[in-house]
């Protein structure tokens, strides 16, 4: 399977490591990526505060490019799909097509399909071939998937499984042989965009997820975002201050946990650049 | 033809205000075939209609156009009069110089001259219409209701009263339906059992119900006063005329299944009476679970029946009925469970809806009327009620208005907190709706007496902790967030078609809305007919109601049935479909077209009696003059009678 690939800014910076296990495991799979070229940002989250166009123009340039390649669209940051999904969205408004075609300069058919990665990686024939590739089953592991907010919603744009209930990720964890963990935060905010603004509220709410999460017996996070992984990796330590507690939950990229059971060392999969050392549930 | 007579109404100041009659008169009297006009105040009144009928009679008028309001109103008020003075009716016409000239007009010099124009292309038209002769229909006094629960009791016994033969179709074992499933009912809080039983066993007992329960719908051909009907008897693989109800069977089967009468919460055998006061008192083997069906083992009610009335080789059996009329009364089901996902619905165990609860509520019920959670049996010390699950949500649920979750949620906090002292009750609400007679009082009673606490705000969230349910929500009083620890949630989910219902409707050929409740042929003045003749409307099919409102439509529709029946036979405006025979090739287009499946086949024989070919026949009790057929046909060989190209090519050619 053949994908325009845009991986977004945080993917070449603080989520290099999901970068590199994804490439890894991806080649893997059968799923090939080709970069964007010359991508630009998609605008999240600061563009829709400043100018609904500028928010709408910058995904729609790269949701062009991609339609030039005659690919279908993949991103693993869940901003940036989020971003592309609502430009696609409104891309398919005639009033404000004309305007963003016209400001942008180009041609859009307006049929290209875009996807977060996770959605190909349930795909019945990617699952089947982790299937086949597994050599080291994630037993051990209860891991509580978490969805975060932009992956799911709102429902009418992002059309990803069921957004109150979803099951994408724990369908990944059952394949690889982890433990789900039946928890209730799956897809509450984690306060990202007021971590600098706000920190106290952001704290309360990632505090509210890491307690959830250990009281329903979890021992680690799967997330399918930079800004989730950000934020409960290395606001741990910060909670732990506030509230007088001891969390040490391990956030890894659903491509890191893939990489883990295809046999990949850790080392490989950039396990070694998390705030929150996941060596110890590793080798449990 | 000449000798036309043209009447042209004041409509008091609703047409002359805007139109100058007397000009209008003037001019009309200048038409070629026009013998006679004249103008008057009210044309429809007493008056009025005199100064037609003696033109009719002393002009020998041979056609006449009332200029007055739109035919809907007073049509058939002109007609008559017409008939009366000797006149074939359908050699009438009216020109709408009122809804489609003065009331949209200022202009009163425009006005004028649309109205002449309109009274000219009325006077052409009516110089080429025929007499008709109305068409007369046999009645059959036997009906058909379909669905048994209180709707469709109601109006079998409403019938069956006044000596009609009634046949009741109900698809699952026993008749009794949703309201067999209830606690007590509000706003009296009388025992729906208790007021409901009385009701099935005369149903059961009266000469004039023929009962088919375990029964389908498979096909309805016809029309008003003369349905065919197929049904489906499914096989029950117990004999009823032997069986006693001894209730042996079920209490020796192995088997256990979540009972769907009880919602899931207790559970029945494979071998089973729904309840212990079904009509009939007759069990069914459920194929899909028994194990002498799955696994070709054990036989065990076979062995226990005294009367020897197991028959595993039962098979489905079908039969033709002939009726005159049919009530539809095939009822709700409720929302599914998968639509809030954040309420987790399906998931937790102390999730439940407002029908669960009223099983839990029941004396006869699975945990013999003590509210209990599912997850461990114990007595929940907090209970929240979500109303609105799915209703008045056109993101998720649906748009509408459920209508009887207000009420309900009321008096299920009123039982609750009668059943189990000290347990704290909790309504978020959106509004309350309790427009009926003694419901906002009781609804203030719950409140103000019962003391149960109404939130005004939704529920974001439902999650587990422990083995506490959290309920997320806002009170949007006080606008502040809040979250309860409760031990059970009920949900008011929301009232919706049988999902079958559209299938349903398109078998009979009545019309449904876009959620699939039964279209009624007018929302205020026709609320139980269909738009099909012969066709009626009782209960939930049509719209969310109360019982109070299901009994009134139920005996309302039984009261439609009767006034058809009074009749010995149907008369029918002549206003159809006719097919000429000799052209017509037989391409049967016309059939796909007609929404009425008024179209059916004639063979065509010479003396000999060898086929010459197949044409298109009207059967003219369905034919509704839609005249979808006549432009579908090719040849030009259906003409809609009242309705010709020679009446309408005259009519424009005129403008």
């Amino acid at each position: 399977m053949k994908f325009a690939y845009y991986p977004g800014c945080s993917l070449k910076g603080t989520a290099l490591e999901y970068e590199k296990s994804l490439i890894k495991v991806c080649k893997d799979i059968d799923i090939e990526l080709l970069e964007i070229e010359d991508w630009n940002c998609c605008g999240a989250t600061p563009a829709h505060q400043v100018n609904k166009y500028l928010a709408i123009a910058l995904p729609a340039r790269n949701i062009i490019k991609a339609e030039k390649m005659g690919l279908s669209l993949v991103t693993p940051c869940a901003a940036c799909f989020s971003r592309i999904r609502f430009a696609s969205h409104y891309l398919k408004d005639n009033r404000w097509r004309e305007i963003l075609l016209s400001v942008l300069g180009e041609e859009y058919a307006g049929n290209l399909e875009s996807k977060h990665l996770l959605q190909i990686f349930i795909e019945e024939q990617i699952q089947q071939k982790i299937k086949e590739k597994i050599l080291k089953p994630l037993s051990g592991l209860k891991v509580a998937c978490y969805y975060g907010c932009l992956l799911l919603r709102p429902p009418e744009v992002a059309s990803f499984d069921d957004p109150e209930h979803p099951t994408a990720m724990e369908t990944l964890v059952h394949l690889l042989g982890g433990e789900v963990v039946e928890w209730n935060f799956y897809n509450e905010c984690c306060g990202a965009s007021f971590a600098l603004s706000n920190p106290q509220a952001m704290e309360n709410l990632v505090y509210k997820i890491l307690l959830d999460a250990t009281f329903s017996g979890a021992n680690c996070f799967m997330v399918a975002c930079p800004l989730c992984h950000s934020n409960l990796d290395t606001r741990q330590v910060q909670v732990n201050k506030h509230f007088k507690k001891h969390f040490s939950l391990p956030v890894f990229y659903f491509t890191q946990l893939v990489g883990l059971a295809l046999g990949y060392p850790p080392k490989e999969l950039g396990l070694y650049s998390h705030l929150t050392n996941p060596m110890g549930v590793l080798e449990r | 033809m000449p000798g036309i007579g043209v009447f042209v109404c004041w409509c008091g100041s609703n047409i002359a205000s805007t139109v100058d009659v007397e000009r209008v008169v003037e001019e009309v009297s200048k038409l070629r075939d026009v013998s006679f006009v004249t103008h008057y105040k009210y044309m429809c009144s007493s008056p009025g209609q005199n100064i037609i009928k003696e033109a009719i009679q002393n002009s020998k008028l041979e056609g006449v156009v009332v200029a007055a309001c739109s035919p809907r109103m007073h049509e058939l008020t002109f007609r008559k009069a017409a008939k009366e003075a000797g006149l074939n009716p359908y050699l009438l016409e009216m020109a709408n110089i009122r809804e489609q000239c003065s009331w949209v007009h200022s202009d009163k010099k425009i006005a004028t001259e649309k109205a002449i124009q309109l009274i000219r292309m009325s006077v052409a038209k009516v110089t080429k219409n025929l007499p008709l002769e109305e068409i007369k229909v046999s009645v059959i006094h036997r009906a058909l209701v379909i669905g048994g629960g209180i709707a469709g009791i109601q109006s079998a016994l409403d019938l069956a009263e006044a000596g009609i033969e009634t046949l009741l179709l109900e698809r699952t074992p026993s008749i009794g339906g949703h309201m067999a499933q209830l606690d007590e009912t509000f706003p009296t809080l009388d025992c729906s059992q208790c007021i409901l039983t009385p009701k099935m066993v005369s149903v059961a007992q009266n000469p004039h119900i023929t009962l088919h329960t375990y029964s389908e719908l498979e096909k309805v051909d016809g029309f008003v006063g003369n349905f065919r009907v197929t049904i489906k008897h499914k096989a029950r693989f117990v004999d009823e005329k032997k069986c006693t109800g001894c209730g042996l069977c079920q209490q020796k089967c192995p088997t256990q299944i979540p009972a769907e009468f009880d919602e899931g919460i207790g559970k029945r055998k494979a071998i089973y009476i729904p309840f212990p006061q079904a009509v009939p008192n007759i069990p069914v083997i459920d194929k899909e679970h028994c194990i002498w069906f799955k696994k070709g083992k054990c036989r065990v009610c076979e062995k226990v029946c005294p009367a020897g009335a197991i028959n595993y080789e039962q098979q489905d059996e079908y039969i033709t009925e002939e009726v005159g009329a049919i009530i539809v009364a095939t009822g709700y089901r409720l929302m599914p469970k998968n639509v809030y996902g954040e309420y987790g619905y399906g998931r937790f165990k102390d999730v439940i809806n407002g029908l669960e609860f009223e099983r839990m509520l029941s004396a006869s019920g699975p945990t013999s009327g003590k509210v209990l959670r599912p997850s461990d049996g114990k007595e929940p010390k907090v209970v929240v009620f979500i109303q609105c699950a799915g209703s008045r949500d056109p993101r998720k649920g649906v748009p509408y208005c459920s209508r009887i979750c207000c009420m309900y949620t009321a008096k299920h906090s009123m039982l609750l907190k009668h059943k189990c002292p000290g347990v704290k009750a909790i309504v978020f609400y959106i509004d309350i709706r309790a427009g009926g007679k003694g419901y906002e009082e009781f609804v203030r009673r719950a409140e103000e007496e019962e003391g149960a606490t109404f939130i005004r705000g939704r529920v974001s969230r439902i999650y587990q902790k422990g083995n506490k349910l959290i309920v997320k929500g806002v009170d949007t009083l006080t606008g502040s967030q809040l979250e309860v620890e409760a031990d059970l949630v009920v949900l008011a989910t929301a009232i919706m078609p049988q999902e079958d219902a559209k299938e349903l409707a398109q078998k009979l050929g009545i019309s449904y809305d876009e959620y699939g409740f039964f279209t009624e042929a007018h929302p205020k003045l026709r609320p139980v007919e269909t738009s099909k003749a012969g066709v009626f409307l009782a209960g939930c099919a049509q719209a969310p109601k109360d019982i109070p409102d299901v009994v009134a439509q139920a005996s309302g529709a039984a009261s439609k049935v009767l006034a058809l029946f009074s009749n010995k036979e149907l008369v029918r405006e002549p206003i159809i479909a006719k097919v000429d025979e000799v052209n017509c090739v037989g391409c049967f287009a016309c059939e796909k077209s007609c929404p009425a499946q008024a179209i059916t086949r004639k063979e065509i024989r010479d003396k000999s009696g060898n086929l010459i070919k197949e044409v298109a026949k009207v059967e003219p009790g369905v034919c509704q003059g839609c005249g979808a057929c006549v432009v579908t046909c090719r040849g030009g060989c259906i003409r809609l009678e009242g309705f010709s190209d020679e009446q309408l090519f005259a009519e424009v050619n005129v403008l």
